[in-house]
């Protein structure tokens, strides 16, 4: 089986432009997330980009609620999780959370991101796609406090069982 | 030996009971703890409970230089600390767009495989020290000695190795460490079929092993196992092959693959492994080019343009990725470390279900876990 990346890039352009026709108000992107209404509408695009500059292929910016129509496509395309992480834009106010896939039969790296509001940082989990995301995703929570919706078990993974800090937001101070 | 069997609840009441293997014990490798529900010997959910030596490097990233982080990368999986080195330094090349001499990347190659193979060294003999046989050990760190001399005459170290540098090495190969690397290929070499006439033909071995563990490829699939493990369930999916990076493209080598996908077959994997890597690191050093071995022109205070990048190489673990992002100051913005262990472990409590806990230890065992790499 070989994918090309302009099939791909294709099936995710797709996947964006059915986001955009939705209704504004429908389809809620970020159930209980009243800082959501406040934020922009987050800018989506599919981007081809330079491997030898990057590293990976496909550079793919979705709005929250598509996070897990995105995990679905690409593991429908037998992709399989590299690893999520958050990365804290403080001045901006916002929370951004990367998805990085590989493939475990073609060369093609997909990375997938969405923007949050810093301030009630919520997005669906997609463990429900990728089991291997329950971890990332425990992790992701540790480090930046970002809620994964419907996520089975939030506990700390990597930090102690009664921590109430995340320590890779950018105002954590360090003593 | 019992087969393994699945027990369900239509087997009758259960009374199962939890018992908590570590997080100081022999058998994890390290300080992890494996929360079991037990029914009876049979394992009705094994739920690994990592961080109890987590570090936080990923926020000491972002309070230092690129450069200063260096050293952190090779104190995640301390056994495979060159290709972690490896992987930070070509994500910072990357970024701020460094040219690497031939000479460096041929030299990275080497001691990168070097290094594979004591990695791989030290899971073979731990692996049967698990499964209860002691005296392998003793041959496998006699072998690995040869290795860590070599690297300690050409780096200063013998473990946590800060040897790259931003731009290419830090110091040039001499004549003796050419030479040692030389004879140790050809001592090596005779010592895998004594492996396999000693251990790997050896029938107590083979029953404890074969048909157990079972690991899909789509198991590691969904759960982004890679290395070895991919390798053990019939994928051929290794970083140097599938991304080619450093010079890796130039050498002629194979990746072992067996499809099986039980605790024999990430066995297999390994032991051919290590006689690849032998042969990379013979062509390498056979055709090692002249000339500099560090770029001319890496800047003192490094700032790289704002903007990510990734990297990933091929660590003895599997697939081992920086994610760097910078916002052109000399600090880093974000240090993603993405490692092998963490996610081949994830998919430990669903192949465990219904094992024996013997069983299950060689599962994790075949495993090769480094509980730094899980917990960072």
């Amino acid at each position: 089986m070989m994918l090309s990346l302009p099939q791909l890039a294709e099936a995710f352009g797709q996947l964006l432009r059915n986001g955009a026709t939705r209704p504004e108000g429908q389809a809620p992107e970020h159930p209980g997330s009243p800082g959501a209404a406040n934020l922009a509408a987050p800018a989506t695009a599919c981007r081809l980009t330079d491997y030898a500059l990057k590293g990976y292929h496909l550079d793919v910016t979705v709005s929250p609620g598509e996070v897990v129509s995105a995990a679905s496509l690409l593991d429908g395309e037998g992709f399989a999780l590299d690893a999520i992480t958050g990365l804290d834009w403080m001045a901006d106010g916002q929370m951004e959370v990367v998805y990085d896939y590989f493939h475990p039969r073609n060369a093609l790296r997909v990375v997938v991101r969405t923007r949050l509001p810093r301030a009630e940082p919520v997005v669906p989990t997609i463990s429900t796609v990728f089991p291997g995301a329950n971890w990332h995703e425990r992790e992701a929570h540790d480090f930046f406090g970002i809620r994964f919706l419907g996520h089975p078990d939030l506990t700390p993974l990597l930090l102690p069982e009664d921590a109430d800090y995340h320590p890779l937001r950018k105002d954590f101070a360090l003593s | 030996m019992m087969p393994q069997t699945e027990r369900s609840a239509a087997d009758g009441p259960q009374e199962t009971f939890v018992l908590n293997l570590g997080p100081q014990h022999p058998a994890t490798h390290g300080v992890l703890r494996v929360k079991l529900t037990m029914d009876g010997e049979y394992i009705t959910r094994a739920e690994p409970v990592p961080g109890y030596i987590h570090r936080m490097h990923e926020k000491m990233g972002e309070n230092r230089t690129w450069a200063q982080f260096l050293p952190n990368t090779s104190r995640i999986d301390y056994l495979s600390a060159m290709t972690y080195t490896h992987a930070y330094v070509a994500a910072v090349e990357r970024a701020a767009r460094i040219e690497v001499p031939l000479r460096a990347e041929y030299i990275r190659v080497i001691t990168s495989e070097l290094n594979r193979l004591s990695s791989h060294l030290v899971w073979f003999g731990a692996f049967l020290l698990d499964l209860g046989g002691f005296t392998p050990l003793l041959y496998a760190f006699d072998d690995r000695e040869k290795i860590l001399d070599l690297l300690e005459g050409l780096t200063g170290s013998r473990l946590t190795y800060c040897y790259y540098r931003i731009g290419g090495v830090c110091n040039d190969v001499d004549e003796a460490f050419v030479q040692g690397t030389r004879d140790f290929v050809a001592q090596m070499r005779p010592r895998f079929g004594m492996y396999r006439d000693l251990v790997t033909d050896n029938v107590i071995l083979r029953k404890r092993l074969e048909g157990i563990g079972p690991i899909s490829a789509e198991l590691c699939r969904r759960y982004g196992a890679t290395g070895p493990v991919i390798r053990g369930a019939g994928v051929p999916y290794d970083v140097r092959k599938v991304e080619p990076y450093s010079v890796y493209g130039q050498f002629d080598f194979e990746i072992p693959v067996f499809p099986e996908g039980d605790c024999m077959a990430r066995y297999r994997v390994r032991m051919e492994e290590m006689a690849q890597s032998l042969r990379i690191i013979e062509q390498a050093i056979d055709r090692l080019p002249a000339g500099p071995v560090m770029a001319p022109s890496v800047p003192r205070v490094l700032k790289p343009p704002p903007g990510d990048c990734c990297f990933a190489v091929e660590a003895a673990r599997g697939r081992f990725a920086v994610r760097i992002v910078s916002d052109g100051k000399e600090i880093p913005y974000r240090v993603k470390l993405r490692t092998p262990s963490f996610s081949n472990l994830s998919l430990f409590e669903e192949a465990s279900r219904g094992m024996l806990l013997p069983d299950a230890l060689a599962l994790m065992g075949s495993l090769d876990l480094v509980i730094p790499d899980i917990d960072r």
